[in-house]
């Protein structure tokens, strides 16, 4: 027997995972389950969309319609799915160098056209999978596999990119403030439009041991005391705000759901065809 | 009708209600008159940003339960060859049209070519089959439409339509209802759907396919996987399903193959064309009928899987074999593979951008049969 | 309603997490295991639960069970 939901949304036959000890991929994971049963949303109506690495791995243990697909373009087939059926609630699973490297050109198109998914992307600044190089969010000077002297890239600020491309709903969320990520995830969901949370996860293998980030539970500590709170942040000057984790809702706006303007479009044709 | 039309003209009638793609030369009037004609018949198109994500969109739109449909031409067509293996993993039904034009890459646009036979076989990586069918008229694109959603329902496969630019852009005159009723086979949910296995190991066959949403959960992806859809690496459930993806359309050859015939059953000349070139093939036959030559012609409209059985029947009793291709020979190393008949088979190639002429084809056959058979 | 720790041995990792967040000390991780120290200081708050990346440990939830060990 295992926790109520493990048994309700889970393929317990695939447990236990694969990911590493530490790693949070299932913290977050549970983090989306929780959101699902607080909705009470109907497992035969959800979709999971997952691309490759660590993260997408997560759509094979989930108990929904579930859908493994190529590296970056979990998007773009969850928006075949969703404009398809609109009734689905569509979730995609995606990690940061899944979507933020190759993915991005449907990210920033799925966005701009607001159609009704909930992207969770796994940040957890390396690709794991492939055993730790770097990824488009890693900070920059910290160390991987392919930067082992530091990387000298500018990190993206995905949650920026996201709102330029505009997506309705932004947040991020972090492994260690489960409670939030579940509530931002909830929001994300019920949200009629593009939503995008980040969160903030902890590689413990790669990431950790490369840039001497402790235990997993010091990983989780350093989210802990290196994230604020974006309304507590609002009234801190910047220079306090260097180097330190943004968390909650950055965006959270209405605005034409792809799906609906076409079905309206197809109304008014109607209309105009008698 | 122009040809592109009647891709989509057959493809509704099929039941398509998905269309994603994006603009590329010379395909592009399919996806215009999909944007124009999909709202009324309740289907959807969407625009995406590239051909990846169009593989992508229509593979999703598959699952969530409608025929889907993308086209393209070469450039597109290898951005899309990732995606299409992901649909032959997976063994989801979808058809991807690829209006050939003149390559490699950027090539010449607006010019015909038939130089991507090879890559709609092999063009995504590793062992798997695919049905690729290719029509010669427009009618015929629009018959061969109509089958290739049939075929891509009844083996859950993607199914390439391998047009090129003559016939994309042809206009003829044509009656459509000529065909009468053709049997359209649709998606059936079976009724034991307690213990449904999406990827049965049915010798040489494959499982119905429930859409997503109907109350039967299930997992789809690109990694080898059991009967249940579920990831694993025991090797020989791996070598089960990549046996059943290949033979579920290899070993049904006989169900799938279409060719037409024409002219002699016996003689000096077996031509072999398909597409476009067989119409400048058919024209030569007439000319060097006329010059006393007994000449035969073969065309295939399943150009993979290649119709050897029947090749191997009619090919011994012509003295002489030439494959007549747009490009530099890539049909021909399969004609060769199943005649074997060492310097019996040659081929007439054009690979610039131009269609053939009949009389090109006539020469050069006079040519190569100058010094006796 | 009666709460109960239970730990699926076979999916824990033995990462520490959850040793580490409980906030009164009553896990540790013995042959790469997490093991309930002393059930009774155990307060079924559950955090264990929430931060386990693995699922390998939860509070069962038994409604109104009369059996002999329905603790203190």
């Amino acid at each position: 027997m295992a926790s109520r939901l493990v048994e309700e949304y889970f393929r317990k036959e695939t447990l236990p995972n694969i990911w590493c000890p530490g790693c949070s991929n299932g913290i977050v994971t549970m983090a989306i389950v929780r959101a699902i049963d607080n909705l009470k949303i109907g497992k035969d109506k959800v979709v999971v969309v997952s691309g490759i690495g660590c993260s997408s791995r997560a759509s094979g243990y989930l108990d929904f319609n579930t859908l493994h697909t190529t590296h970056g373009r979990a998007i773009a087939f969850a928006t075949g799915v969703k404009f398809a059926n609109p009734e689905l609630t569509v979730i995609v699973i995606t990690g940061d160098g899944d979507n933020a490297a190759i993915g991005g050109n449907h990210f920033i198109h799925a966005a701009r056209r607001n159609i009704d998914i909930t992207v969770v992307m796994y940040n957890n600044h390396i690709y794991g999978m492939t055993g730790g190089q770097a990824s488009p969010t890693i900070p920059r000077y910290d160390k991987a596999t392919t930067a082992p002297y530091g990387s000298i890239d500018r990190d993206f600020d995905i949650c920026k990119l996201a709102i330029g491309a505009g997506a309705t709903y932004v947040a991020r969320g972090t492994a260690y403030h489960v409670q939030q990520l579940v509530k931002l995830i909830e929001k994300g969901i019920s949200h009629k439009g593009f939503s995008f949370i980040k969160a903030m996860s902890i590689c413990p293998t790669y990431y950790g041991r490369r840039n001497k980030k402790g235990s997993p539970a010091d990983m989780l500590k350093w989210l802990k005391d290196n994230s604020i709170d974006i309304n507590k942040a609002a009234k801190m000057k910047p220079e306090e705000l260097e180097g330190k984790i943004i968390i909650g809702e950055f965006v959270n706006i209405e605005a034409p759901e792809y799906t609906e303007e076409y079905q309206k479009m197809v109304e008014r044709l109607k209309v105009s065809v008698k | 009708m122009q040809g592109n039309e009647a891709v989509v003209e057959g493809a509704i009638r099929a039941g398509m209600r998905f269309y994603a793609g994006y603009p590329i030369t010379p395909s592009t009037e399919i996806a215009e008159l999909c944007a124009e004609k999909l709202p009324f018949v309740g289907g959807k198109f969407i625009q995406m940003e590239d051909e990846i994500a169009s593989m992508a969109a229509i593979i999703g739109a598959s699952l969530a339960g409608l025929k889907a449909m993308t086209a393209t031409s070469g450039p597109g067509f290898s951005l899309m060859q990732e995606n299409i293996g992901f649909a032959a993993m997976a063994e989801v039904p979808c058809v991807v049209v690829d209006v050939q034009r003149m390559g490699p890459s950027t090539g010449m646009p607006t010019s015909p070519a038939q130089g991507d036979v090879m890559q709609s076989r092999w063009g995504t990586h590793g062992d798997h089959s695919i049905i690729v069918l290719s029509p010669s008229s427009v009618k015929e694109a629009y018959y061969v439409t109509i089958q290739a959603f049939n075929l891509s329902e009844k083996y859950r496969t993607p199914v390439v339509i391998l047009m090129d630019e003559v016939i994309g852009h042809l206009r003829e005159t044509v009656n459509l209802d000529e065909y009468g009723d053709i049997e359209i086979i649709e998606r059936k949910i079976p009724e034991d759907i307690e213990n449904y296995l999406p990827y049965k190991d049915i010798e040489n066959g494959v499982a119905p396919l429930i859409p997503f949403g109907k109350g039967v959960r299930y997992h789809v992806t690109g990694l080898v996987h059991n009967e249940k859809g579920l990831p694993t690496n025991d090797t020989k459930i791996a070598e089960r399903l990549i046996k059943r993806l290949v033979d579920k359309i290899e070993k049904n050859k006989e169900d799938i193959v279409m060719y037409k015939e024409k002219g002699e059953k016996e003689g000096d000349i077996l031509f072999i064309s398909f597409g476009s070139t067989s119409r400048a093939v058919e024209a030569a036959e007439e000319e060097l009928k006329k010059e006393g030559f007994k000449v035969g012609i073969f065309r295939p409209i399943t150009i993979w899987p290649f119709p050897d059985t029947r090749l191997r029947k009619i090919y011994p009793k012509f003295r002489k074999i030439f494959v007549v291709e747009m490009n530099r020979g890539q049909l021909y190393y399969e004609v060769d593979r199943v005649v074997k008949r060492e310097g019996e088979v040659e081929n007439i190639n054009k690979a610039n951008g131009e269609f053939f002429t009949p009389c090109e084809i006539v020469e050069k056959v006079k040519e190569r049969i100058k010094n006796g058979f | 309603m009666e709460k109960k720790l239970v730990i699926i041995e076979d999916w824990c990792k033995g990462c520490g997490i959850c040793v580490e967040f409980c906030p009164v000390r009553v896990l540790e991780i013995k042959d790469g295991k997490v093991r309930l120290i002393d059930e009774d200081r155990c307060i079924k708050c559950g955090l264990c639960e929430m931060r386990c990346p693995d699922f390998a440990i939860y509070l069962e939830v038994k409604k109104d069970v009369e059996g002999v060990n329905a603790g203190k």
